[in-house]
């Protein structure tokens, strides 16, 4: 009797792992790798324990009602404090909108320029180009929008409807920051769009430009909501750059002229200052934290089963 | 008679479009430059800047800006002993990192049965590298610094970036694993060699430019790394260099980024040239890695 058809890869690999022959360490080398994978999965553990386990002792002490209640602010420094998180998640939604209306218009126009008009050749030398935009470190970004966006451009430019501390120097540079990151994950998803689809529209008499917007944006659009999911997790996950030149006054204010505090910068204030243990200072870090790990952990999440689904569109 | 002789005098086709069409093909053509310009003018933002920080930092940066220690006086200031902290944390967290990262994508491509805990796994790790650096620095402040009671240690330092560049490290080693090619590895088992030799002999020297390419992109970004240190306690004055023990390990740090931060937020305008000067440095470092990461792809790739 032959065989219908030989072996592949697979079939091999589980025939070969039967065999009596095995090296007796090899048993442990295994376990020792199991355990390097486990540790991403303890990682996980520990962050959701520590976060959740000091925000409830925080809960302990400010009513969840009070921490949500919009109408309540964020006064840490003197009494009467006051715990009300909505100012500092309007500050993180200010730079989140303004890094967006900077870097979404930029980055997709990248993403189109690169997938549809771009040869080859300049593709493989402005993609990592652009990439090292994603590379340099925050705190050079937090120099360069405190020092000459806010101090050199903006305060010149604008004089007193400015404040030193405001949201656009902040945003600009992450508008600069999360760049790649749109125009890379959108390149992706316009490259992956297949080619029927331009030739169809080039044969009906459609130009460059009305393929690559009428076309390929539309067709693409799943994965460009998922590089725009990305970039807003960044975003209100980045530290220094709001730290350093959004400010640090709770501002419930959308105008990007103003100095603010987004939750990140709050959490950087209280470490750079002495809360001691246990207090509602110290707690409120943790309440702040967990509240901020939901945030990117809904975006992320949320990014990637949009692509999942635009996968299977085109798969 | 043909049909070419009875035909009048041909009208002279050109292709000029007229009208809309002519209209839609000049707005194609124009959007060409319209979005390449669009594209570039972030990497025109970023040469601006870095020009107007050579201005400034460049006058300020020589060999005693390079060996003094932090100073209150903004000309006697200089990076010595963060220079030393990065290397040192930089150092351990490699050590710590990077073993189990390609450990883990090992584990995750060469021997994990497929089914949920692969999946659960693979997800937690796409999840994990979407974190923050400073939930980052949270946990490194709760477990490392107050819970394995290490203090704001280098070592306490190195384990937390360690965490952070954990799953970017094994993300790329899964994908230089999982472009070498299955031949390699039915070869090998074909000769009799077991998984594990297979994994050691064949795998991992295959998947090695990969797996040195994502450690060197991730040293690059643990480089720049202020917000997760901050927040484990590294926001110090430091005016000695590591000891080089293990004792060394406990003592209190600081880095290249974290220095640059505390020039950056000195209200006096002096300082200004020591963060420029100190970026001028980051800034040639984190470059460097990243080309060197560019070649050395190339190099073991070309072997």
């Amino acid at each position: 009797m032959a065989l219908a058809s030989p072996p592949d890869g697979a079939d091999l690999a589980r025939a070969l792992r039967k065999r009596p022959f095995r090296r007796p360490g090899e048993n442990l080398i295994v376990v020792a790798l199991v355990l390097c994978a486990a540790v991403s999965i303890a990682t996980t553990f520990a962050i959701i324990y520590v976060l959740f386990s000091d925000a409830i002792g925080f809960f302990r002490e400010i009513s969840f009602w009070h921490f949500f209640n919009p109408g309540n602010e964020w006064q840490t420094l003197f009494d009467p404090r006051s715990f009300g998180v909505w100012e500092l998640v309007l500050g993180t939604i200010n730079v989140t909108l303004w890094s967006m209306v900077i870097a979404l218009p930029l980055g997709l126009a990248a993403a189109v320029y690169l997938s549809e008009y771009a040869h080859v050749q300049t593709r493989r030398f402005l993609k990592p180009l652009l990439e090292l935009l994603a590379g340099v470190p925050t705190v050079v970004y937090a120099y360069f929008a405190l020092t000459f966006i806010s101090d050199d451009v903006l305060l010149p430019l604008l004089g007193g409807n400015v404040s030193f501390f405001n949201s656009l120097s902040a945003s600009i540079m992450l508008g600069l920051m999360i760049l790649p990151i749109i125009a890379s994950v959108s390149e992706d998803a316009m490259a992956s769009v297949p080619r029927d689809l331009r030739e169809a529209a080039y044969g009906l008499g459609a130009t460059r430009l009305e393929v690559a917007f009428r076309v390929v944006f539309p067709a693409a659009i799943s994965g460009i909501m998922a590089a725009i999911l990305l970039a807003i997790a960044r975003v209100i996950g980045e530290t220094m750059i709001v730290a350093v030149a959004a400010g640090s006054t709770p501002n419930l204010s959308l105008s990007p002229l103003e100095s603010i505090q987004t939750m990140t910068g709050y959490m950087l204030q209280v470490a750079l200052g002495d809360a001691a243990r246990g207090t509602t200072d110290y707690t409120s870090l943790f309440a702040v934290g967990a509240l901020l790990f939901l945030m990117t952990f809904v975006l992320n999440v949320g990014a990637q089963i949009v692509v999942r689904r635009f996968r299977e569109a085109y798969e | 008679m043909s049909a070419a002789e009875t035909t009048t005098t041909p009208a002279t086709v050109t292709l000029q479009a007229e009208g809309s069409v002519a209209r839609r093909q000049a707005w194609s053509r124009t959007s060409r430059w319209i979005l390449l310009a669009a594209t570039l003018l972030g990497l025109v933002v970023l040469v601006i800047l870095g020009i107007d920080n050579a201005i400034v930092g460049i006058p300020s940066l020589d060999w005693d800006f390079l060996s003094n220690y932090p100073s209150r006086f903004a000309e006697r200031a200089g990076i010595r002993s963060s220079i030393l902290g990065s290397v040192w944390v930089l150092v351990f967290t490699v050590i710590f990192a990077i073993p189990v990262a390609v450990g883990a994508a090992v584990w995750m491509e060469e021997f994990a049965p497929q089914n949920a805990i692969l999946t659960t796994v693979r997800l937690n790790i796409a999840n994990l590298a979407g974190v923050p650096s400073i939930i980052y620095g949270i946990l490194g402040l709760a477990v490392f610094v107050r819970l394995m009671e290490l203090g704001p240690s280098i070592l306490a330092g190195a384990l937390t970036l360690a965490l952070m560049i954990l799953p970017m490290t094994v993300i790329t080693s899964v994908e230089a694993i999982n472009q070498v090619a299955p031949s390699i590895r039915e070869g090998s088992l074909a000769l009799g060699a077991t998984r594990w030799q297979t994994v050691w002999n064949h795998v991992l020297p295959g998947a090695m430019p990969g797996i040195l390419t994502g450690t060197i992109l991730a040293v690059a970004r643990a480089a720049g790394e202020t917000a997760a240190l901050i927040m484990i306690g590294a926001f110090t004055f430091i005016a000695f260099d590591p000891a080089l023990s293990f004792g060394g390990l406990l003592d209190s740090f600081t880095t290249l980024p974290i220095q640059v931060y505390n020039w950056t937020i000195r209200p006096q305008p002096e300082f200004r040239a020591n963060a420029a000067a100190g970026i001028i440095v980051l800034m040639i470092a984190v470059i460097g890695l990243n080309a060197l990461a560019l070649v050395v792809r190339d190099r073991l790739r070309r072997n």
